[in-house]
């Protein structure tokens, strides 16, 4: 029997659109070649709320928009007629699951505006709460990306160990998602006695968990052959995008500014960037499975290197009458997206005149997923948001 | 960061220089050059990551402060340019062109403050709002517990506090309802 090998797998793309004079295809609705589809507003691939507007030709997206506006909450507008000490209870909800980020740019930009220095014994805290977040961040995400293509093994095993880390913070601050713990001179208490044994055996629990999840989804032929290649970002596309943090050092990028602009007391501690090139949805989740062991290491070794004793709060003038001098600075930090940053603009007087929010997923999540998924699939739109890691509520201040 | 802002002060006017930390600088430009200054640090000093675009509404002179911040990922420094214009039919250059990003802090600044970006990419479509045809509410005189009164009904029972008189209630109870 004669075998047909003429098969082309390839898609047929005769009824593709052409690129219109602005680099966009030229689609022309009526045609129906095309079919709209909206993703969202709820949807898996992303933590809080954001829809895209799809435009299909069979299963392949050849346009995409972003569309934003269902969680704004008028945070920036608040704040203007908050006295800066009460702005800390709300800024920290600007990122749900990583608050402290914005615990400390805020906290770090009012001491500098002020001419207030946190004890040391505050900064090694400081930097502790905020490797112990981007570590619970990561066990979400890294998992997560498994998650994306239906391998719930990995999110099952991420949420036991981020409970493990969650219940130290619970420990530390009293609570388990928003802590408010980092405050302008300072932070709100010291080390409870047994935490750093406590914390290591943690550490040790996420390195097993390390382990167990570069066994199961990164060696998984199903993973590899839906992540690999897919949502591929171009290293000429990383400056052009604004793309920062582990999807720019997927990229071949080596930037963080925990190393490039060290703050609080990163250059006392040892350890290397991760790099890799070849951005898609595998090396951008493989990168993060890399963050999150730096992250474990860091811990502890900020335990180890932390001064035993010291003051952990700098006086600071009455909250009700805090007026900070008129000036304005940008305060940046790396949290487990990338740059993390506050622009905080003081007229002199008790109440703030502008903070705004640079959030990562500010650039990732519209201008680059708006690229990134013309030509994908649409069953790897999940997939691509969460190799993003978007995060619409630092979006929508 | 001396070297750059030298290079600036010899092509463009500025006036005002903010060297607010070793790796932070502020520039203040007129706003015609803006875009020539931006053009200028990414193509010949390096800035090749645009942080933010931001506005600040400066009502009582009638201003609105447009900050560029840029990055130079070799050197490890920010730097800051800062223009001012005018409240009334506030209009800027666009610099859509120039990072791709540009072009979303463009929307949000024409929704929120009412700054217009002429020929920047989807500036006149909605992005946050949703037929909003009040004031822009980034604005200083928008005024948010009034259009909050006057747009929904309060629920039976609940009361509106002034944030400061409030906390100060709540922390020195004693003293305050002495001095009431």
């Amino acid at each position: 029997m004669k075998k047909n090998n003429s098969f082309d797998q390839s898609p047929d793309r005769s009824k593709y659109p052409e690129n219109g004079p602005d680099n966009k295809p030229d689609i022309d609705l009526s045609s129906g070649k095309y079919s709209k589809v909206w993703q969202g507003p709820n949807h898996p691939g992303v933590t809080g709320n954001m829809s895209l507007e799809l435009t299909l030709c069979g299963d392949e997206i050849v346009d995409a928009k972003t569309h934003v506006g269902y969680l704004h909450r008028g945070f920036e507008k608040l704040f203007e007629r908050r006295l800066y000490m009460q702005v800390m209870p709300t800024c920290l909800r600007m990122c749900v699951p990583e608050s402290d980020t914005n615990e400390y740019c805020f906290a770090e930009a009012v001491e500098e505006l002020s001419g207030i220095e946190a004890p040391e014994k505050a900064k090694w805290l400081r930097m502790l709460v905020l490797e112990m977040s981007r570590l619970q961040m990561l066990l979400r995400v890294v998992p997560g990306q498994g998650g994306a293509f239906g391998l719930g093994i990995g999110v099952q095993w991420g949420m036991y160990v981020r409970e493990l880390v969650l219940d130290l913070f619970e420990e530390l601050t009293g609570g388990r998602v928003y802590h408010m713990y980092m405050l302008p001179g300072g932070v709100r208490g010291d080390l409870p006695e047994g935490f750093r044994e406590r914390a290591q055996s943690v550490m040790d629990e996420v390195f097993r968990f390390a382990e167990r999840i570069d066994n199961v989804m990164f060696t998984n032929s199903v993973f590899k052959k839906r992540a690999i290649g897919t949502g591929y970002i171009d290293p000429s596309w990383v400056d052009q995008y604004g793309i920062v943090g582990p999807n720019a050092r997927a990229a071949g990028y080596k930037r963080d500014i925990r190393k490039d602009h060290p703050y609080l007391r990163y250059d006392q501690l040892d350890w290397e960037v991760p790099v890799l090139e070849n951005s898609d949805v595998f090396t951008r989740s493989r990168i993060r499975w890399m963050d999150m062991q730096v992250t474990a290491s860091l811990i502890g070794q900020i335990l180890e290197k932390m001064p035993e004793k010291g003051s952990f709060k700098a006086p600071t003038p009455n909250a009700l009458n805090w007026r900070i001098p008129k000036g304005e600075t940008y305060v940046k930090a790396e949290a487990s997206r990338g740059e993390f940053g506050y622009y905080v603009v003081s007229d002199g007087s008790a109440y703030p005149r502008r903070i705004m929010l640079r959030g990562p997923s500010y650039t990732h999540a519209i201008a680059l997923l708006e690229r990134l998924l013309i030509r994908a699939n649409i069953a790897d739109v999940g997939a691509i948001m969460v190799s993003l890691q978007t995060c619409p509520p630092e979006i929508e201040r | 960061m001396q070297d750059i802002v030298d290079k600036i002060r010899s092509r463009y006017d500025v006036s005002e220089v903010t060297e607010q930390r070793e790796n932070l600088t502020f520039v203040t430009v007129e706003k015609d050059q803006v875009v020539p200054l931006l053009m200028q640090m990414r193509d010949q000093e390096g800035f090749s990551h645009f942080v933010l675009l931001t506005a600040v509404d400066w009502i009582e002179e009638g201003v609105f402060q447009l900050t560029y911040i840029l990055n130079h990922p070799g050197k490890k420094v920010d730097l800051g340019i800062r223009a001012h214009i005018n409240r009334e039919h506030a209009s800027m250059e666009s610099a859509h062109h120039l990072w791709q990003q540009v072009a979303t802090y463009q929307r949000e600044l024409k929704e929120m403050f009412g700054i217009d970006f002429p020929g920047s990419p989807r500036v006149d479509e909605e992005f946050f709002l949703e037929g909003w045809d009040h004031t822009p509410p980034m604005r200083r005189e928008f005024d948010t517990k009034k259009f909050s009164e006057q747009t929904y009904f309060p629920r039976p029972g609940s009361k509106s506090y002034d944030p400061r008189e409030y906390m100060k209630q709540k922390l020195y109870c004693d003293d305050y309802e002495e001095e009431q």
